[in-house]
């Protein structure tokens, strides 16, 4: 009895000793770590203020009206805008989104609600990996699938390639937020008597409203901010057209362009172009935020 | 309390005359019950009483199986409560009475739920159409949260097509009343339904469910996520359906279902924790003189 005593007593120094050096060897640690990761932190949104910074001071410079009501001027000559760009991109983009965003949703509300477990692992691997691929891909494949077969670069080819890129995007999103939709009101409405797409139609999709619009939007920003796509598929046009059969201008294809002429005045119009590019894409981030914060909450 | 009784009565004419409703006679249907499947006393689906025969059903998630063999008569209108500790399969029982159990995936019944003498697990059944006959409340209170306290209660009507009698308006207000609710609501109807309390949302359930006038309604421990006074107020509610409609009751808690059943089965996790009957008779039976051991151990807290 005496024995166990003592040799627990001197356990218990030498378990405070260990404890004391342990516990400042990971003081240290915490520290660093912590040091670390606030440094990454700052990295990341210094580069961010950086670059919102430099295009803020660039773009507002060149900003005016005629950017956006006139066409470009002779090469060479001053003034002139990009009104064909902003139409085009405008056509491109809400044609890609008309079947982009329906069909993800379509696909989201597969994997959601009605998969099996073998087509719906298949599916949600093809979309991940759809989502990863460098946009460049699927320019080539618009190209290949579209252009080459159906007379040329169109507008149309565009609104094909841009819905690819979104349509995993939303696929995911949408599945993920109807995931948090609880089961258990799909099973109240179930135990109604509904039938099953009444009840995603009427319970889940309004319950997971916010969420929705929120992968909508981004999937739009996404849709909004391609260039290499379009190169392969609408090509550019200098001049005004808004017959998605022919190739079409678009503001992100319009700023690679200009940014390469040698020409003070393009460079200009480029960089207050891309300062509407990055507002549109702020804009669209705060509406979701916005939706966001207005859903009913559960 | 009175209109409540009042509405209900008028609401279903028929069980009137062929089910002893009263309380006194509720007690005196057999006193002893030597199987569980013996309640040839208490009357039969075929008046109309709405009564369910579950004969021989087996249940499986995927590989794994949850009952086995059940075979028990809830009577129509009346209150059966099914007892039994955790993991003995009540829960999963109650869900095959409406087919919600194959809603959950992989999972299977084999067997047969006889209701007004049909077998609801033929294939000629759609489960949706026999999910609008037999209701079910859950174990917490669910209301749809993106609609009005108004809307939640006219959903199953909306959502599934059935032609409710009467109009909206009166269907909500009949419904209400008859989950005990309305008082509380008649004034905020076009408010959302999760502004409500527990006890309120899970009338509210309730009163969901009883809008699309099932036959019978199955309740998943319909108290366990609500205090005891909201508690309380459901069982009075319980015992008010009774004459309306055959509810069936999952309940962990053994005073409930002495308080509000006229029956009471006895489940347990036999070998394999496969769920197995043990023991169904009239309530008070159960409680004072239970035939098997193993229900007198379970109900004297010897375990579970």
């Amino acid at each position: 009895m005496a024995t166990q005593t003592i040799s627990l007593g001197k356990r218990a120094s030498s378990i405070e000793r260990e404890l004391s050096s342990i516990d400042r060897r990971r003081r240290i640690m915490d520290l660093t770590m912590r040091g670390l990761c606030s440094l990454a932190a700052l990295l990341g949104a210094g580069a961010l203020f950086l670059l919102v910074i430099h295009v803020v001071v660039n773009g507002v410079a060149a900003l005016s009206i005629p950017l956006f009501t006139e066409m470009p001027a002779p090469i060479g000559t001053p003034g002139g805008g990009m009104a064909h760009a902003f139409v085009g991109s405008i056509i491109i983009v809400g044609l890609a989104c008309l079947w982009g965003i329906p069909a993800g949703l379509l696909a989201g509300i597969y994997l959601a609600d009605y998969q099996t477990p073998r087509l719906g692992g298949f599916v949600r691997f093809t979309a991940d990996v759809l989502t990863g691929i460098p946009s460049i891909v699927f320019g080539i494949f618009g190209y290949i699938l579209v252009v080459t077969r159906f007379g040329g670069f169109s507008g149309l080819a565009a609104a094909f390639t841009l819905g690819v890129i979104t349509l995993p995007i939303v696929a995911r999103t949408t599945e993920e937020t109807l995931r948090l939709v609880p089961h258990e009101l799909r099973e109240a409405a179930l135990a109604l008597g509904v039938r099953r797409w009444r009840v995603v139609l009427s319970i889940v999709l309004p319950t997971a409203r916010a969420g929705l619009i929120t992968g909508a939007m981004l999937a739009l920003a996404r849709a909004a901010g391609e260039t290499a796509p379009l190169i392969f598929t609408t090509l550019g046009n200098n001049f005004w057209n808004v017959d998605p059969t022919r190739p079409m201008a678009a503001v992100t294809l319009t700023i690679f362009q200009y940014a390469i002429w040698p020409y003070k005045n393009l460079h200009e119009q480029a960089w207050a172009a891309s300062l509407i590019l990055l507002l549109v894409v702020l804009l669209i981030n705060l509406t979701v935020r916005l939706a966001a914060r207005s859903a009913p909450s559960r | 309390m009175n209109a409540v009784n009042h509405l209900a009565t008028s609401t279903l004419p028929g069980d009137a005359a062929p089910t002893p409703n009263s309380p006194n006679q509720r007690l005196e249907g057999p006193v002893a019950m030597p199987t569980a499947t013996s309640s040839s006393v208490v009357p039969e689906s075929d008046d109309g009483s709405a009564g369910m025969e579950i004969r021989k059903l087996s249940a499986w998630y995927g590989p794994r199986q949850a009952l086995r063999d059940i075979t028990l008569d809830v009577p129509g209108h009346q209150v059966m409560a099914i007892i039994g500790p955790s993991g003995c399969g009540k829960s999963t029982l109650i869900r095959c009475l409406n087919r919600m159990h194959e809603v959950t995936h992989g999972a299977t019944v084999r067997g047969e739920v006889i209701l007004d003498g049909r077998n609801m697990y033929d294939p000629s059944v759609d489960p949706v159409a026999l999910r609008r006959i037999v209701g079910m409340v859950f174990q917490r209170p669910n209301p749809f949260p993106t609609m009005s306290i108004y809307d939640n209660v006219v959903a199953g009507l909306r959502l599934g097509g059935k032609v409710g009698r009467g109009s909206m308006d009166e269907i909500v207000e009949r419904s209400l009343r008859r989950a005990a609710l309305w008082d509380e609501v008649r004034d905020k109807l076009k408010e959302g339904g999760a502004s409500l309390s527990g006890g309120q949302q899970q009338r509210l359930c309730i009163a969901r469910a009883l809008a699309v006038e099932p036959e019978a309604l199955l309740m998943d421990e319909p108290c366990s996520a609500l205090d005891p006074i909201a508690t309380l107020r459901i069982e009075e509610l319980i015992r008010m359906l009774r004459d309306e409609v055959t509810i069936v009751i999952v309940t962990h808690n053994m005073q409930q279902a002495a308080r509000v059943s006229d029956r009471t089965a006895f489940m347990l996790a036999g070998e394999e924790r496969i769920g197995e009957l043990i023991e169904v008779g009239v309530t008070k039976e159960i409680f004072t003189n239970p035939h098997d051991e193993r229900t007198e151990d379970y109900i004297t807290g010897r375990f579970g």
